[in-house]
């Protein structure tokens, strides 16, 4: 005991401190937990946690060089991989900015008038977004688009008072449909697939009109979708779910939302999405950012999840900034909030508000048109070689299709790799597609070299395989 | 000296920039690329017709302004964050230079597994390292979050009652009343009939209520400990034996973990279930309200024959193949409740946690754990002389506390008409962050206070000085205290017009379409 450590300034005087409470140990401070479960230092201490002993840090930086060692890391070429969150380039002053220790190391913001600044910012990121979709209200963030998707069907279902299902395509993102499932479990509200056409991906709205009714507490469509198709009866579909009065839910890309209708305009009550191409980078995994927006609607906004930041004045008139709405949360109604979440993914919008601001309308623009054309020459290269269909769906797409490959699709990614190269995720068990069939992608931060280089090993792959 | 924060009057990021600006070009696909694919198709239906109204700036103009509001802005790094249940420690800077590194930015979560080796031994490792401190059987670091750790625990809850045939009758979750309300949310949206008991004096669960609440329909008892008052719950066996005896599932609210780690673990207690939060006890930021990570942990209880609590949990799992000597991501089996999100876990924060745990060891988490407990009750020694005078500690007085005190400012109330909330503006204006207030309900005025091991005795001293100060200006009956706090960015926030339906502001473009007209009021 008493030795100095540098995260935790008083260790090395706890004695002296115990010695001003009168308290002769610091065990003394634990007598009130039952013996049978409390732990002797010694019995602790030898515990396999870390090393055991504290380690300095130039001994805990070699071992993360030995585990980064073990990392294969695809820069250059990016992977040419999305399906939910995608290689998109990260400028440098987004993460500057959101290295600001008194973002970084904030909390919540309960206290209003320290916390301005972080407020102001979370507002922007709201209002951004807001423009983007053209949907007046926006929440501080969701987990990601998946989570975003289950609490959206969630407050589909306190909205319509309908515990019956909810509709979706049935080539939407897997996994999406997985965590939509897992939040609707609770309650028991069933998930059911509205046929989509094979040739070009779109919703069938027969089978939709057949699906719908009284028990349906929303429609569901991705926007561009997983398998990279453009929904254009979106406003059709909206339209078919509010005469049978569900909710009409949009999830979206939004990159691609420089070039296409926002969900705001096409009869959208509720829209999510992945923030993650905002300039989160990709990271194995997380943080991501769900959004999360609903339409100005009473009873719509009254039943949103998740921590809302708005305008407001202080007491000299001065603009200001304060959380709202705060009756729908959970630290205040309890059992009855519209959701459990109170952490969220603050911190990763700031960094969407930074990219939006550093972009503009114009800069986002050309973001989606260069993802437009790489994406487009790659499927055109690819359709060029023997036996490959590409895209599969005839539609239009923006940054990810689908591949049809005379070879399988495992083993063609498996190869690839062995050559640099990380493509494609392959659509096996998935709707109607086969083994032989990918989900490609090409964003920004592909060029026409990585494009040439992918497409050349695609060939000798395939040349391998079938010679 | 007097503190003061920076008062930039800040505009939005609407209101800046110019006609012509940016702050990033992208490359434009080459020549070549736009003639072999032609010119750019939608499908006339969907193309954009205006462009979204977003504003243009330059890249010097972008950082400046955010760099201002990070000015008006405050965390760990500033000063004291004392917030109550937030355990808001120090984020080592090792820790933040190692996350940050390049080599992950690219990193696909749909990457093969053979090319991620590095990343999957180190979240393998935390699930290793949480199991033992937690004395569990097994950890999951998919959950986003605490809340979504918890809607993980009360699913595999839900789940436990059906697969042994119960469900029909297992319908409610017992909560105290000190609970986080996290808890009763989290049993809501898994369909859950939430039972709240009370907290008995001497700050225990009052076990009459307990023994009342609990029987045939109980499904689970979800229990902070140390509760929200900072108190060991000391009848924790006696609790584990009635919920089990009914067949309910215990589970433990990791929030409080710091009050008891290096000294007790939940499962040695009887807990069947845990989550912790990575950006409470293992350091991670908490980034001005997430990213966060809140791994569940189970025991290897049996379910029904051949199936274990371990089964029923979501998300995909990290394994470790010793026949290969390789990590593995599997994907949810037939018994799990599913997933909470799309992929693996929130990465970076688990890594981060990853650095800390390797930092401290076993020994520097006992080490933090103590000096956390000290410096609680170091503060209430120091406010001995004015506690009963203007502040008063309700529940089991003279019982030490664990992480966090929780402090009643009703005697400053009734002397003097300050509330917990003008003490709060008060610590504002000194450059401390306040406590959390109003928390936990069953405390009036409540001022809930944790210092972690991260602040120096200097600091807990001052702001114990800070509280004695308020008082005594409180009770001078200047009435200064309404006009707290001065030295803040703005002044006190109107919290009525923030919310009222005709002034509710949540966007920019909701100001815009009701100043044009076209909005009404929040109806």
């Amino acid at each position: 005991m008493g030795e100095p450590h540098p995260w935790i300034p008083n260790s090395g005087e706890l004695e002296e401190i115990l010695e001003k409470m009168g308290v002769k140990s610091v065990d003394d401070l634990y007598s009130d937990i039952p013996e049978s479960v409390r732990m002797s230092p010694d019995q602790w201490d030898s515990l396999p946690i870390g090393e055991g002993r504290p380690l300095s840090e130039i001994e805990v930086a070699r071992r993360w060089e030995r585990l980064m060692a073990r990392v294969r890391s695809f820069r250059d070429p990016p992977p040419f991989m999305g399906g939910g969150v995608w290689p998109r380039y990260v400028p440098a002053a987004v993460r500057y900015i959101i290295e600001r220790a008194e973002f970084l190391t904030a909390y919540t913001p309960y206290q209003a008038e320290i916390s301005q600044g972080l407020m102001q910012a979370l507002f922007e990121y709201q209002s951004l977004i807001a423009e983007l979709l053209e949907m007046e209200v926006v929440n501080a963030s969701m987990y990601d688009w998946s989570s975003a998707l289950g609490e959206a069907f969630l407050m589909a279902v306190r909205v319509t008072r309908r515990r019956g299902r909810v509709l979706v395509p049935e080539t939407m993102n897997p996994l999406h449909r997985k965590v939509a499932e897992t939040y609707l479990y609770g309650l028991g509200v069933r998930v059911e697939g509205v046929r989509c056409d094979r040739e070009t991906g779109l919703m069938d709205l027969d089978d939709l009109d057949s699906k719908l009714g009284d028990d349906v507490a929303a429609v569901y469509v991705e926007y561009p979708s997983y398998v990279g198709v453009i929904e254009e009866n979106a406003a059709a579909i909206g339209e078919a779910a509010h005469r049978r009065g569900a909710l009409f839910v949009m999830g979206v890309e939004p990159i691609s939302l420089a070039l296409l209708e926002p969900p705001g305009r096409l009869g959208a009550d509720i829209a999510v999405g992945e923030g993650q191409p905002l300039g989160l980078g990709l990271n194995y995994g997380g943080p991501y950012l769900g959004i999360f927006a609903v339409r100005w609607e009473g009873r719509l906004v009254r039943q949103m999840p998740g921590r809302i930041i708005g305008l407001t004045r202080d007491a000299e008139g001065r603009r200001a900034f304060a959380m709202i709405l705060q009756t729908r949360e959970q630290h205040i109604r309890r059992a009855r909030a519209t959701s459990n979440i109170t952490t969220n993914e603050a911190l990763m919008a700031v960094a969407a508000a930074a990219y939006l601001s550093l972009l503009g309308p114009e800069g986002l623009r050309e973001v989606a048109e260069t993802t437009w054309y790489m994406s487009h020459y790659a499927a055109k290269r690819l359709s060029e070689l023997p036996g490959v269909e590409s895209p599969l769906l005839k539609a239009e797409f923006i940054s990810d299709f689908t591949v049809r490959l005379p070879a399988r699709a495992a083993e063609v990614r498996r190869a690839l790799k062995e050559r640099g190269v990380m493509a494609g995720i392959p659509l096996e068990g998935h709707a109607w597609f086969t083994g032989n069939d990918v989900l490609l992608t090409v964003t920004e931060v592909h060029s026409k070299e990585d494009v040439d280089r992918l497409v050349e090993l695609v060939s000798e792959v395939l040349g391998v395989a079938s010679g | 000296m007097t503190w003061r924060q920076a008062r930039w009057e800040e505009p939005l990021v609407f209101e800046l920039g110019g006609k012509s600006r940016r702050g990033f070009i992208p490359p434009r696909p080459p020549k070549e690329v736009m003639d072999y694919v032609g010119p750019l198709r939608l499908p006339e239906k969907v193309k954009r017709r205006e462009p979204p109204k977003l504003p243009r700036l330059s890249e010097v103009e972008v950082v400046r302004h955010y760099v201002r509001l990070s000015q008006m802005s405050y965390g760990v790094d500033n000063g004291p964050v004392p917030l109550g249940s937030c355990t808001m420690k120090y984020n080592p800077k090792i820790a933040l230079k190692l996350v940050s590194d390049s080599r992950l930015e690219y990193l696909h979560p749909l990457q093969d597994d053979d090319t991620v080796q590095g990343v999957l031994e180190a979240m393998y490792k935390v699930q290793k390292w949480l199991s033992e401190i937690l004395g569990m059987d097994y950890c999951s670091v998919h959950p986003a979050a605490g809340a979504q750790g918890e809607l993980a625990g009360v699913l595999v809850i839900k789940k436990y009652h059906e697969l042994r045939g119960q469900a029909d009758r297992k319908r409610e979750i017992v909560v105290p009343d000190s609970a986080h309300g996290t808890n009763p949310a989290s049993a809501a949206m898994a369909g859950f009939v939430v039972v709240e008991v009370p907290t008995a004096p001497d700050g225990n669960v009052d076990m009459d209520a307990l023994k009342a609440a609990v029987g045939e329909s109980t499904a689970g008892l979800m229990i902070t400990n140390p509760s929200t008052l900072g108190l060991f719950e000391e009848r924790i066996l006696e609790i584990a034996e009635i919920v089990h005896s009914v067949d309910g599932l215990l589970y433990y609210d990791g929030a409080n973990l710091n009050g008891i780690i290096g000294r007790a673990r939940p499962g040695d207690m009887g807990f069947d279930i845990a989550h912790v939060n990575l950006h409470k006890t293992f350091s991670v930021p908490h980034g001005g309200g997430g990213p966060g990570s809140g791994p569940v942990c189970v025991k290897n209880r049996e379910v029904v024959d051949g199936v274990t609590l371990q089964d029923l949990l979501p998300g995909p799992r990290i394994v470790y193949d010793e026949r290969e000597g390789a990590y593995r991501v599997e994907a949810p089996g037939k018994w799990s409740v599913g997933m909470l999100r799309a992929w693996i876990a929130n990465t970076i924060p688990v890594l981060w946690a990853y650095v800390y745990i390797l930092s401290m060891g076993a020994r520097g988490l006992r080490v933090a754990g103590e000096v956390a407990v000290a410096n609680t009750n170091y503060f209430l020694k120091l406010m001995e002389d004015v506690m009963g005078e203007y502040y008063s500690l309700p529940y089991a007085e003279g019982r030490p506390r664990k992480h966090e005190a929780v402090l009643s400012a009703e005697p400053l109330k009734d002397k003097t008409g300050a509330t917990a909330e003008d003490v709060a503006k008060g610590l504002l204006d000194a450059g401390f962050y306040a406590p959390t207030i109003y928390f936990p309900l069953i405390v009036k005025e409540a001022l809930m206070i944790e210092f972690t091991e991260s602040e120096t005795r200097e600091a807990i001293e001052a702001y114990a000085e800070r509280l004695k100060e308020i008082a005594r200006a409180a009770a001078s009956g200047s009435g200064e205290h309404r006009e707290w706090p001065r030295n803040t960015a703005v002044r006190r926030v109107d919290a009525v017009y923030a919310n009222h339906p005709r002034t509710v502001t949540p966007t920019w473009r909701v100001e815009r379409l009701r100043r044009e007209g076209r909005i009404g009021p929040l109806r």
